[in-house]
């Protein structure tokens, strides 16, 4: 537990931190077999080499979560999903992804082209960014920022200018629609979404992802979503803003396809489209790959010292569990309007943000450290809630009329 | 200059709108069931006036029909409303049977065996298409599973329609004087045990459904907050756009054609009207768009009911058409109206007394429904457009014909 007045508690933005490792690794492994290799160098080759692994693995992902997104609502809406290419289908979307290489690349002739050519980049650049600093792993990470969670803050809302570009350039009244929707939602959400991600950070006391994850190390009950009863709050939070983030039912207004059929990207065509799909599914992931790092243990195991749920596999799975909510939402929910959204935003979820981070706050103060006393004290609070806001939701569910106001 | 000059500014103080937009929803949009366009003048997300524009389907079924003979006519009717054709059959074939009363040498009587097929197989209509309406609606307000499961179970009606008249949508079963006897099923014979008892399987099997869809949709907190107290169409502006069926009861209007001008065989049944209240627990009002989508659900059950006392008494024994010559009513005019899933379907016929009428009218439960539209949507926003469309449940192959 920080102390939140010392000075140390800020921490002081030092981007040289970052190739630390980087540099540690070349000291380590290749200065005692070439010891006329220049250090500074070699830690930008190491570098470059974690950034191609990543860029060249990365985006198999999206392939994968598409075919696990047909196969999810295929399960649920009783159908088997994509059946025919290959085993069970797997191959589905190798083939679809080989269709839209082959389709018309159709430029709207009245758009702005430059934003139009533009816009899909910049989405797509912007969501793999992302994974440059998250730790899939104690060491599996492309840069250990110090400042790790408020650079993914910063990228990831540069993908509201993408989505504006793409609206404003298609020159169709469908796509500014919705790409003015996206960005009314995307600035709203990230709002209660940071304050969530402070409450964790002043908890922790430090904006490193690395960090944050080895502040969890101590099994299940030190995750930070169990260290007190007001990050609990804070992590549903940030997952429902995630989801809002990244333009999901019930929050997919910005594409709500009953409505303004396809919303920003309705004129793109061919592989532009395909880079916005693929960027849906990798944001998808890196949220709920941020979320599982900042309150859900990252990859750190359920028990200290043991790999259970730990390591890249562990982390993998927890994330990939994350998205499967979503996708359960997505194919369970109605969409919301756009004035219900704003008022869930800002009505509900900013002040219940702001009473987290005083609470937090107030938290911090009462327990210094971390022992079992503040665990027990959190995890029992968090017991009762549960039990409480069970309680009230079955007296409402209870309250509710049998729905049929038939008969006379 | 300096007066007008505050004068200006003062014009433009006092009109705190911004530019408009006109944008066109449909015909080519996701969700205006078919082929309906929309002008709409959008401020920013706000509708500020939804003008429908139709005739995208226009098919001339009324013009086409003054050239064919009576019998000719029942697949255009088909054609009509293409969701719940065995209501529009039927429609059609019961005014053309009442001008024929009217003939001195009427010589047919439409058998019971064929009045009971056709409640049977228009219950199961209504059903299919109340399905057909919970599933889109779903759809509209932005749940896409509850579009396949009430397709799952369409299809199992589908196949009872199929195993009936072969045909799975455009089906020309009822006709003049009783039912088509494509496929024939021997009174008592082992195909119609076989038949009902297929028909008494899926009743077992939907009813509990209902109750699930309930669970799944209607009941959603999203769902309600999205279709309560949307669009209220008060019982006075229901009546005067001559709204009617689900549409009419969802306002508060008790008036069900099959309760209170009984045809066919209606008035030996027992079911209940739906007729919305307001539930202030919940927040619906009467007449939102949220009660009309309830009044569909509720009506299944009642269909469900009627088909389950059919099953009951089993079909009488007899033929299942009448023994009757060319149809050639006499001279004079009919107008007859029945109840169909979307309302009150009326046929205003003409007759000199050929074989061909002079005037056929169709008067389209859709059609009227629809123009409420224009009133209803002022000053709601663009995701309250779908939802309005989706619970005046429109099929444009009606409102064109």
């Amino acid at each position: 537990m920080p102390d939140f007045f010392s000075e140390g508690f800020f921490p002081n933005i030092n981007l040289q931190d970052s190739s630390n490792w980087a540099t540690d690794f070349v000291q380590r492994e290749i200065i005692p077999r070439f010891p006329d290799f220049p250090v500074e160098l070699g830690s930008v080759l190491v570098m470059l080499a974690c950034a191609g692994i990543f860029v060249a693995v990365v985006p198999l992902l999206p392939l994968v979560l598409v075919l696990a997104e047909r196969k999810v609502a295929a399960r649920f809406q009783n159908r088997t999903g994509p059946m025919r290419v290959g085993p069970w289908g797997t191959l589905q979307t190798l083939a679809d992804g080989i269709k839209l290489i082959f389709k018309e690349d159709y430029i709207p002739p009245q758009g702005d082209k430059l934003l139009f050519l533009l816009a899909p980049y910049i989405i797509f650049a912007c969501s793999f960014a992302v994974f440059a600093a998250i730790p899939f792993g104690q060491n599996i990470l492309v840069s250990d920022f110090n400042i790790g969670i408020f650079y993914i803050m910063a990228i990831s809302s540069v993908i509201v200018m993408g989505v504006i570009m793409a609206g404003w350039s298609s020159n169709s009244k469908w796509s500014l629609l919705g790409s003015l929707r996206s960005a009314a939602q995307i600035v709203s959400y990230e709002i209660p979404l940071g304050l969530s991600i402070l409450t964790i950070v002043m908890l922790v006391g430090n904006l490193s992802m690395r960090e944050i994850v080895g502040s969890q190390d101590g099994g299940i009950f030190t995750w930070l979503i169990f260290r007190s009863p007001f990050t609990f709050i804070a992590f549903f939070i940030f997952f429902i803003s995630a989801i809002a983030e990244v333009n999901r039912t019930p929050f997919d207004l910005p594409e709500a396809e009953s409505e303004i059929v396809a919303g920003f990207h309705t004129e793109y065509s061919g592989m532009r489209f395909a880079l916005f799909f693929i960027a849906e599914y990798a944001n998808m992931f890196a949220v709920s790959a941020i979320g599982v790092t900042l309150f859900l243990g990252g990859y750190e195991g359920i028990l200290p010292g043991y790999d259970f749920l730990g390591g890249l596999p562990g982390f993998v799975i927890k994330s990939l569990g994350l998205v499967f909510v979503m996708m359960w939402l997505r194919w369970t929910l109605p969409r919301l309007r756009v004035d219900q959204l704003m008022n869930l935003c800002w009505k509900y979820f900013i002040p219940i943000s702001f009473f987290n981070i005083l609470g937090t706050g107030v938290w911090g103060l009462i327990f210094k450290n971390d022992d079992v006393w503040s665990i027990g004290i959190s995890c029992a609070i968090i017991y009762v809630g549960l039990i409480g806001a069970y309680a009230v939701a079955g007296r409402n569910m209870a309250r509710k009329p049998e729905p049929q106001p038939s008969s006379v | 200059m300096e007066s007008i000059q505050q004068t200006e500014s003062k014009i433009i103080e006092l009109k705190p709108f911004t530019d408009e937009m006109i944008v066109n929803m449909g015909p080519q949009h996701p969700s205006t069931h078919g082929v309906l366009r929309l002008e709409l003048r959008l401020d920013g997300e706000v509708v500020r006036e939804a003008i429908p524009h139709i005739g995208y389907l226009h098919r001339c079924f009324e013009k086409h029909s003054e050239n064919l003979s009576y019998p000719q006519i029942i697949p255009f009717t088909d054609r009509m409303d293409y969701v719940a054709a065995m209501n529009q059959n039927w429609g059609f074939c019961l005014a053309v049977e009442k001008l024929l009363e009217a003939d001195e040498k009427k010589d047919f009587e439409v058998p019971e065996r064929a009045e009971y097929l056709r409640v049977l197989i228009c219950e199961l209509n209504r059903i299919a298409s109340h399905l057909l309406s919970f599933g889109t609606y779903g759809m509209d307000i932005g749940a896409f599973t509850p579009f396949l499961y009430a397709f799952r179970d369409r299809e199992r009606l589908l196949l009872l329609f199929e195993k009936i008249c072969g045909a799975r949508l455009t089906y020309n079963y009822i006709r003049i004087g009783g039912v088509s006897e494509i496929i024939p099923m021997e009174p008592g014979s082992v195909d119609e045990q076989n038949y009902l008892d297929e028909v008494k399987e899926f009743l077992d099997y939907f009813e509990p459904k209902i109750d699930e869809y309930n669970d799944l949709l209607t009941a959603n907190s999203i769902f309600s907050e999205r279709t309560m107290g949307v669009a209220v169409m008060s019982e006075e502006m229901a009546i005067s756009y001559g709204a009617t069926g689900p549409n009419l009861r969802g306002s508060g209007v008790d008036w069900d054609l099959r309760r209170d001008e009984p045809y066919s065989i209606y008035d030996r049944f027992d079911f209940d009207v739906p007729v919305a209240k307001d539930i202030p627990e919940l927040g619906a009002l009467v007449g939102d768009c949220w009660s009309r989508y309830k009044i569909r659900m509720d009506e299944m059950k009642e269909s469900v009911k009627i088909v389950r006392q059919i099953l009951a008494e089993g079909l009488p024994d007899g033929p299942v058409m009448a023994e009757m010559k060319a149809v050639r009513p006499p001279k004079g005019e009919i107008y007859f109206r029945s109840e169909a899933p979307r309302g009150e379907l009326g046929f205003y016929i003409v007759s000199d007394g050929t074989p061909k009428p002079v005037r056929v009218k169709g008067r389209s439960p859709c059609f009227s429904a629809l123009s409420a539209l224009q009133e209803l949507s002022r000053g709601l926003m663009v995701a309250d457009i779908i939802a309005i469309i989706g619970s005046i449940d429109i099929v444009m192959g009606e409102v064109d014909r």
